[in-house]
């Protein structure tokens, strides 16, 4: 057992855990913080991704203990957060993926919308190839992508203020490809 | 034409508008609403099994078999349970009843009994404060076993029968066999002008549904059992638990909690189920059991293993005269779903094509592998692959574009198959339509230049099926709605909202039918204390008979309130129109109240306002044994056109884009049909090209994580557009048909008739591994030699 000391969506969480305990057990056991998923426990499909200092960590695979004095963000930390800064509703990438039926089952979405946010967060336009790349790390079992893609890119469209393109199954009969 | 004058005068008011969009007299229906439950999976506020934490909970932990088929001599658990911090120790002996989703085939136990069948088969549980501590247990836990001979290779266990994998099997190690002849099909072969014959592997993969299987369960001191699972058939699942643990299953309470992802993967009653709800009950205490994803993997249920021989004879116009299939079918160390598989096989065929003569005789067998199930596409995705392969080597062999060949043999809508299943709307000819155009087909087929190439497939799938897992009159589909004053109505399903949306499809149809806003509308789902029985998430079934069964109850609850406003108002019914959370006064626009002053005068005349609906299938299906197995009340249908690079140098086969076009009768919300359709395309994509669930010679998974079962990222997937193609189905909701296994099927055919169109090489066994490719392509320039330019194309 060990004592940490955890910031975590703008609180200090003081609390015991074992030693060998993973950043995602204390989130999901300890603190009842289960909107960060376990998929595989192992590194290999993302669902645990939280935000260690804005960038995204596999909560699996980091011990608990090497999390402290840092800054982490869980999906619960979103919504508030954006609260906090004077915002309604849910986080603009949360409504994104909602509106844009990206979340089918959901449970890989905690951690594809945290890359999400840490990507638009370093580069406010993403390409449709950045987009990809970014979300390369977050295993989606249920959509194909295309969906989550299109949230992200709607994300960016409200952001700048423009209307979002033309949903892959909303164009009429595309011309063939090039 | 209305909604009126499709579905009768039941349907959603609104005046007919030539030439209006179908979707217009539709408040909700065909509109891309975001789902009921969006936004609290995307706060991480949904609660999924392994979410749930109850006080004073243990953990509990499966003891897994190390043979792939051995007899188990003694168990010893007297030192796991001596362990501090162990509360239970259970083993086959204290869970000894069999179960199985098919009543006929019960083979499967929750903890091995006498036996054990595969690698990875359940032998023991334990009950620990912790899961440390339940795996330190299962370390003490001393098991004796005699190996036995085991089975790998399905042609083996076809003929051999010694030792046996089920002893009371009266066919030894074969599980199924199914016949069925449909005609003269020797006499057409050998009218025909040409026969195309040959040999197709299908390989195993698996579902892989990120979350891993769940369960937890309490019993309450009065004796009340709750499991809690992540299972996508609640209902069979309380059936199973009853019967193992011989209790009333009025005593039993099954609880779906918010599920991720399925797939067929969780349609089986699980070992874990039975476990923790023993544990809980030994102990008082509840107990939670979550599978790592080695378990997961283990416990399979995925895609059987085919081996596939197909003969089709056609005349020189293309006519498709007969098809003759023989198909050897692994189905791993138990039944599962198997006898409805091996029957799947064969009778899903039979569309969208017409052809007058068909014969398939599929021979399922035990191996002491992980037992296969269902997955998307339950046993008719393997057959597809091979007929769509060979019918492309047909058009090649008589000079037809492969599109025009499948246009000639379509086989109409309103008409019936060749083994007697009854066809309503088809839009087959749209899809391939939708397709051609789409990906430029006529412009840009074969003249791509070598390395890329474009191919077709098509299919047909069940929308439910006719046959209810064990034989009953009931209804198939049942709902009920309760209404309150304030203007909230709930509704109660059966349904399992898997991550397709059920939840959401309910509730936009009641809003729809009631006039409420999607806000007003609550669903409770998959619950066995709250909710009427729906079978589960199966078949593609959910859609079009809980849609049917909630159109059914909404609309006799909208009678009693038109009635009672009518009545208020001293107007007729017929101008009573309930639309946007209003009751308004079709002639008089100045006389509305809102939906919940409606349901206050309703509550004042009627009573307590609630109201029932149900669906169940009209009798179908063939006149013959197994006939009303892959009978549906609807088939929808999908084509594909796919486009690949392949690589000549390294066998690498990138699949560049995919355009599907699926009729699903009518999208109820298209974005979702659209996902369903794109999360369809990409699993039939990634079987073909990158995943393989296999086990080496010692019965071992050959890599039993999410790293070396390599399920396509962001940057593998290909781009996938969904064309929607609608054909309003008579007897679907609103004309809705299913959406989420049908556009499965063609992408894995499409890529080996695209791969042809590429570099000209025929890829007849699945997975399309770059070894297998580099080898057809030395053979191909072997038997070319000096007939073609030395010319091989790079990526
Ligand atoms: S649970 Fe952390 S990567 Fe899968
Ligand atoms: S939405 Fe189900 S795994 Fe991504």
């Amino acid at each position: 057992m060990r004592i940490l000391k955890l910031q975590i969506n703008g609180d200090l969480h003081e609390l015991a855990a074992p030693d060998h305990w993973t950043l995602l057990e204390v989130l999901r056991y300890s603190l009842q913080l289960t909107g960060s998923k376990q998929g595989c426990d192992k590194g290999d499909c993302g669902a645990c991704t939280g935000l260690v200092d804005g960038k995204p960590v596999l909560s699996c695979l980091t011990l608990a203990a090497t999390a402290q004095g840092h800054e982490i963000t869980t999906i619960e930390g979103l919504l508030p957060a954006h609260r906090r800064a004077g915002g309604e509703g849910a986080d603009p990438i949360q409504r994104a993926f909602d509106r844009c039926g990206a979340l089918q089952c959901g449970f890989c979405q905690p951690g594809m919308m945290l890359s999400a946010r840490a990507l638009l967060s370093r580069n406010a336009q993403p390409t449709r190839a950045e987009i990809r790349s970014a979300l390369s790390g977050n295993l989606c079992r249920c959509t194909g992508y295309t969906q989550i893609f299109e949230a992200v890119e709607s994300a960016v469209c409200e952001q700048l203020g423009v209307a979002p393109k033309p949903r892959a199954w909303e164009t009429p009969s595309p011309e063939s490809g090039s | 034409m209305s909604a009126r004058e499709i579905h009768g005068i039941g349907a959603p008011f609104g005046p007919a508008q030539p030439g209006a969009p179908e979707n217009r007299e539709f408040a909700l229906i065909g509109k891309p609403t975001a789902k009921i439950d969006g936004l609290a999976k995307a706060t991480g506020a949904l609660q999924y099994a392994d979410d749930i934490q109850l006080p004073g909970m243990l953990h509990a932990k499966t003891l897994r078999s190390p043979h792939a088929h051995a007899r188990i001599r003694s168990i010893d658990v007297s030192a796991a349970l001596a362990l501090p911090g162990v509360h239970a120790v259970i083993s086959g002996r204290d869970l000894p009843e069999r179960y199985g989703v098919i009543p006929w085939t019960q083979d499967e136990t929750a903890l091995a009994v006498d036996k054990v069948r595969f690698i990875g088969d359940p032998v023991a549980a334990v009950a620990a404060v912790d899961e440390d501590t339940a795996n330190q247990a299962l370390r003490l836990i001393k098991v004796e076993y005699e190996p036995l001979y085991a089975y790998f290779d399905p042609r083996e266990s076809l003929v051999r029968h010694d030792p046996v994998i089920h002893e009371d099997k009266k066919d030894g190690n074969i599980s199924k066999h199914v016949e069925l002849v449909f005609g003269d099909v020797e006499g057409e072969l050998k009218a025909s002008d040409l026969v195309v014959e040959d040999d197709y592997t299908f390989h195993g993969t698996t579902h892989a549904a990120i979350e891993p299987h769940c369960a937890v369960a309490t019993q309450a001191a009065d004796g009340l059992l709750t499991v809690w699972s992540s299972t996508q058939i609640t209902h069979y699942v309380h059936r199973a638990l009853a019967k193992v643990l011989g209790l009333d299953p009025a005593r039993i309470r099954v609880v779906q909690p918010a599920l991720g992802g399925a797939f067929g993967g969780k349609s089986d009653p699980f070992s874990l189920e039975f476990c923790v709800a023993k544990l809980a009950m030994i102990t008082g205490r509840p107990v939670k059991m979550l599978w790592t994803r080695e378990e997961v993997f283990y416990a399979h249920r995925g895609r059987h293993p085919m081996q596939l021989h197909y003969r089709t004879g056609v005349t020189k116009d293309g006519r498709i005269r007969a098809v003759d299939a023989r198909i050897l079918i692994d189905g791993g160390s138990y039944s599962s779903f198997g006898l409805v598989t091996t029957y799947y096989s064969g009778q899903l065929l039979t569309g969208p094509y017409d052809f007058p003569t068909y014969r398939f005789h599929s021979t399922r067998v035990f191996t002491n592998k992980p037992p296969c199930g269902p997955k998307r596409g339950h046993g008719s995705v393997q057959p597809r692959f091979a007929f769509e392969v060979q019918l492309d080597e047909v058009a090649e062999r008589l000079g037809l574009d492969p599109i025009e060949l499948r246009r000639r043999n379509f086989q109409g809508g309103h008409t019936r198959t060749v083994n007697g299943q009854r066809i309503t709307s088809n839009g087959f000819l749209k899809c391939l339509e939708e397709v051609e155009r789409a990906s430029g087909w006529q412009q840009r087929r074969g003249k791509l230049g070598r390395g890329r190439g474009l191919g077709i497939a098509g299919s047909m799938y069940i929308s439910g099926t006719n046959y209810p897992v064990y034989p009953n009159e009931m209804p198939q589909a049942g709902i009920q709605i309760a209404a309150e004053r304030s203007g909230r109505v709930t509704v109660f399903t059966g349904g399992n909202d898997i991550g397709q949306g059920s939840n959401s499809m309910v509730a936009y149809i009641v809003a729809e039918e009631l006039g409420l806003d999607l806000a007003q509308v609550r669903v409770v789902a998959a619950d066995t204390d709250l909710c009427p029985v729906d079978l589960g998430a199966y078949s593609s079934r959910v859609t079009f008979m809980v849609g049917n069964a909630a159109i059914d109850a909404a609309r006799k609850l909208r009678a009693l309130i038109v009635e009672a406003v009518a009545a208020e108002w001293k107007v007729e019914q017929a101008r009573v129109r309930l639309i946007n959370g209003r009751v308004i006064d079709m002639q008089d626009s100045a006389r509305s109240i809102s939906s919940a002053q409606a349901l206050q005068i309703t509550e004042a005349r009627h009573d307590t306002l609630g109201s029932t609906g149900s669906y169940n299938t009209p009798k179908l299906g063939g006149d013959y044994r197994g006939g009303t197995i892959g009978a549906s009340p609807a088939y929808s249908f999908t084509a594909h056109v796919v486009e690949v690079q392949v690589c000549e140098e390294t066998g690498r086969i990138r699949v560049e884009r995919c355009w599907i076009a699926h009729d699903c009768g009518r999208a109820l919300n298209p974005m979702i049909v659209a996902g369903q359709m794109e999360g369809s395309a990409y699993m039939g994509i990634a079987e073909a090209l990158l995943e393989e669930h296999g086990v080496n010679r010692f019965g071992l998974h050959a890599g039993p994580s999410l790293l070396d079962y390599r399920i396509p990222t962001a940057i593998d997937t290909p781009e996938l557009a969904a064309r929607i193609v609608e054909s309003l189905d008579p007897e679907g909701p609103y004309g809705a048909k299913e959406a989420g296994e049908g556009p499965l099927h063609p992408s894995i055919p499409a890529i080996s008739n695209a791969v042809f169109d590429a570099v000209g090489i025929r890829l007849r066994h699945l997975p399309f591994t770059p070894g297998k490719v580099l080898e057809q392509l030395r053979t191909a320039r072997a038997m070319t030699q000096g007939k073609q330019s030395g010319q091989v194309s790079r990526c």
